[in-house]
């Protein structure tokens, strides 16, 4: 799950990590309220959403007054704001963050990721901030430190020393480092972040350390003991189907095609989206109903699939262990009564009482097809699209 | 020989005595396999569909001499159930649950660090059948054939589909072995390998990945150097879209990296036969077995 700058900001906050003064805004009257409030000679005015590159895009401004902050906010909130990071249809600017201006000397780079292959946290440290750090890590590896946490044991002082002196840190801004690195980590651990990003970490000129733009990612398996973070879901954020899915526990990704799949199984669900595009067609979804396919999670995958007007036939694999055949039938045949749906369907199913199943479906008299394997059903489906 | 579950398994299951554990446990006696007891904390002393539940593993062990553990216990706790059972000297646990959030999973794997004897299969797995001897997991024992091919799969129903293509040419199955699709797991395509690489009855190996993390790569390294036997793998998620978690919680392209194409690349240069289409890995085994 993502969330905005502005909250991750103030979770890290909690946490002991400094950042600029700053408040969120709805709206434009409130912006030029925060920057009165915040006083100074400049404000920072950021559009806010779950992209990055917004600088290049337009959505990062500066303000010389109040009335200047209210200008740009007016500006930038309702814009469709695109990103490298957006897609070309870009998102809706529905909130701005209004910060204090700082006078920076340095920026640098500070993040923490699980290392899958180590099984252990890594915090990784750069001189090269205010970058995409994927550029630095192809381009020039070696300007990114990297330690390796024990999880039984924590981040300790010397590790994090050992980025600070790292990343060109010295006097003062070391010990201050190491706090904020600390805390940090605690951070990430405590919400059961999958990423938390500081980029850029800024050293101001009075020599503070402060996270100027904050990214965190969190798992979503842990949010059922998160409910303060699920709170700060932005459904605007995210696709309106797959919100929909979401509701019925269906894991729903809209695509771009024309055929509309739904699977029992990620693993199967990705393989069914390859050997479609493989036979020529283009998946208009990943759907996984998963274990459950019954007749009433079938009912609500049908129902999210026809909510997608791009798809012209609709591909069912699905490969149950326990599953009868005969009852999946019943329960495509059902929805599509129910619904109304129009479109082709492929159904290629496995699992007892197979034949059954497919008679059952021949026999309905709607628009069914069955397939005997995967190629098959793929070959078929695609022809039927179109 | 058969890999981690043979006739001498004897059977726990955690959360016996959930919808899930009952029906599982059933399908996995009528199978074959020993199934002992199960363990629910709490109801310890009482009986279940005939089998005895102990509060802990400890007890389980004790009394009933399990040295296998099936685990169908929900997110939350999953892991804590995973580490009593190797605290308990378990061998061979095998964690079905979807859902555990993966700080508890580090911190699991970090527990089992210290406690060598335990392997743990999964989590978010199908689980490990052999075929004709036993299963510990959710894997249908009906589409499997007793053969000579082994299956490492990070993936549930597409591991079916390999058993299926398999079973369907003639040929069988020694023993499958879904790792799951969770981005720390307890055994990798490389461990499984390994396995199947000291295993007389396993003339070839399936090998299904998915995108996301290194293992594919880092497994194509390992079989240049260690692996002998004919070896065919499929990635799924040749089409899957970057920075989209499919499905499961490993399945992500992050940074560009853990792209189907890059595995497939990996494997491919390794010696292995890499098959596009999910439909053709039966067909590739048959082929280069020569069967």
């Amino acid at each position: 799950m993502k969330i905005h700058e502005y909250q991750a900001k103030a979770i890290l906050a909690r946490y002991g990590v400094p950042a600029p003064r700053g408040e969120v805004a709805f709206s434009a009257a409130e912006a030029g309220d925060i920057a009165r409030r915040l006083g100074g000679v400049v404000v920072v005015v950021k559009a806010q959403i779950h992209a990055g590159g917004r600088g290049k895009g337009g959505g990062v401004k500066l303000a010389r007054s109040p009335e200047e902050a209210e200008a740009l906010a007016r500006g930038m909130i309702g814009m469709t704001l695109i990103t490298h990071q957006t897609g070309p249809e870009g998102r809706t600017v529905s909130r701005v963050l209004v910060e204090e201006g700082l006078q920076m000397t340095r920026e640098l780079y500070l993040s923490i990721v699980l290392d899958r292959a180590s099984g252990k946290p890594v915090m990784m440290a750069s001189a090269a901030g205010g970058m995409d750090i994927e550029e630095v890590a192809a381009a020039t590896p070696e300007k990114i430190a990297r330690v390796y946490v024990e999880p039984g044991v924590g981040l300790m002082p010397f590790e994090a020393r050992q980025l600070a002196f790292a990343i060109g840190l010295d006097g003062p801004q070391v010990t201050k480092a190491v706090k904020l690195m600390s805390a940090l980590y605690e951070a990430f651990i405590a919400t059961d972040a999958s990423l938390v990003e500081i980029n850029p970490l800024v050293v101001t000129a009075s020599g503070d350390l402060l996270a100027l733009d904050a990214k965190m990612n969190f798992d979503d398996n842990a949010l059922y003991r998160h409910p303060d973070i699920k709170e700060l879901r932005d459904l605007n954020e995210e696709d309106p189907l797959e919100i929909e899915a979401s509701k019925s526990s269906l894991n729903y990704i809209h695509l771009d095609g024309n055929i509309g799949c739904m699977v029992n199984g990620a693993g199967l669900a990705m393989a069914t989206m390859d050997i479609i595009k493989l036979s020529g067609g283009e998946p208009a979804n990943f759907l996984d109903v998963g274990g459950g396919a019954n007749a009433e999670q079938i009912r609500n995958a049908f129902a999210i699939l026809m909510s997608d007007k791009n798809v012209k036939a609709v591909l069912i694999n699905i490969f149950g262990g326990i599953l009868r055949c005969d009852v999946l039938a019943q329960g495509v045949i059902s929805a599509v009564k129910e619904l109304g749906v129009r479109v082709p369907i492929v159904i290629r199913m496995e699992g007892t009482n197979v034949d059954e199943g497919k008679r059952l479906l021949n026999e309905s008299g709607m628009n069914f097809t069955t397939a005997d394997s995967m190629d098959d059903a793929a070959q078929r489906v695609v022809q039927l699209a179109g | 020989m058969s890999v981690l579950i043979d006739k001498s398994t004897r059977l726990l299951v955690q959360g016996l005595t959930g919808r899930e554990g009952t029906f599982h446990a059933k399908q996995a006696a009528a199978y074959g396999t020993t199934v002992v007891g199960g363990v629910t904390p709490g109801k310890g002393g009482t009986t279940h569909e005939g089998w005895p539940i102990f509060d802990t593993v400890r007890d389980a062990v004790e009394k009933e001499g399990a040295n296998a553990s099936v685990v169908f216990v929900p997110p939350p706790f999953a892991a804590d159930a995973v580490m009593e059972s190797a605290e308990a000297g378990i061998r061979v646990v095998v964690c079905i649950t979807e859902g555990i959030p993966t700080l508890d999973m580090m911190r699991a794997m970090t527990y089992l660090k210290s406690r060598p004897a335990t392997r743990l299969v999964g989590p978010n797995c199908p689980g490990v059948i052999s075929a004709g001897k036993g299963k510990a997991g959710i894997i249908p024992g009906h589409i499997c054939r007793e053969g000579r091919i082994g299956i490492v799969s990070k993936s549930g129903t597409l591991t079916y589909e390999a058993i299926h293509q398999l079973t369907r040419l003639g040929l069988g199955q020694t023993t499958c072995i879904g790792i799951g699709g969770d981005p720390l797991i307890g055994t990798t395509h490389i461990d499984a390998l390994q396995m199947f690489a000291n295993d007389p009855e396993t003339d070839a190996v399936i090998m299904i990945g998915e995108i996301g993390g290194s293992a594919e790569e880092e497994a194509a390294v390992w079989l240049k150097a260690n692996f002998k036997k004919p070896v065919v793998a499929f990635i799924a998620g040749q089409t899957a879209p970057p920075g989209r978690r499919m499905g499961h919680a490993g399945a992500i392209i992050a940074g560009g990296k853990g792209t189907a194409a890059e595995k497939m690349a990996a494997l491919s240069a390794a010696g292995v036969r890499v098959v596009k289409s999910p439909a053709d890995m039966g067909k590739a085994i048959k082929e280069i077995t020569g069967s």
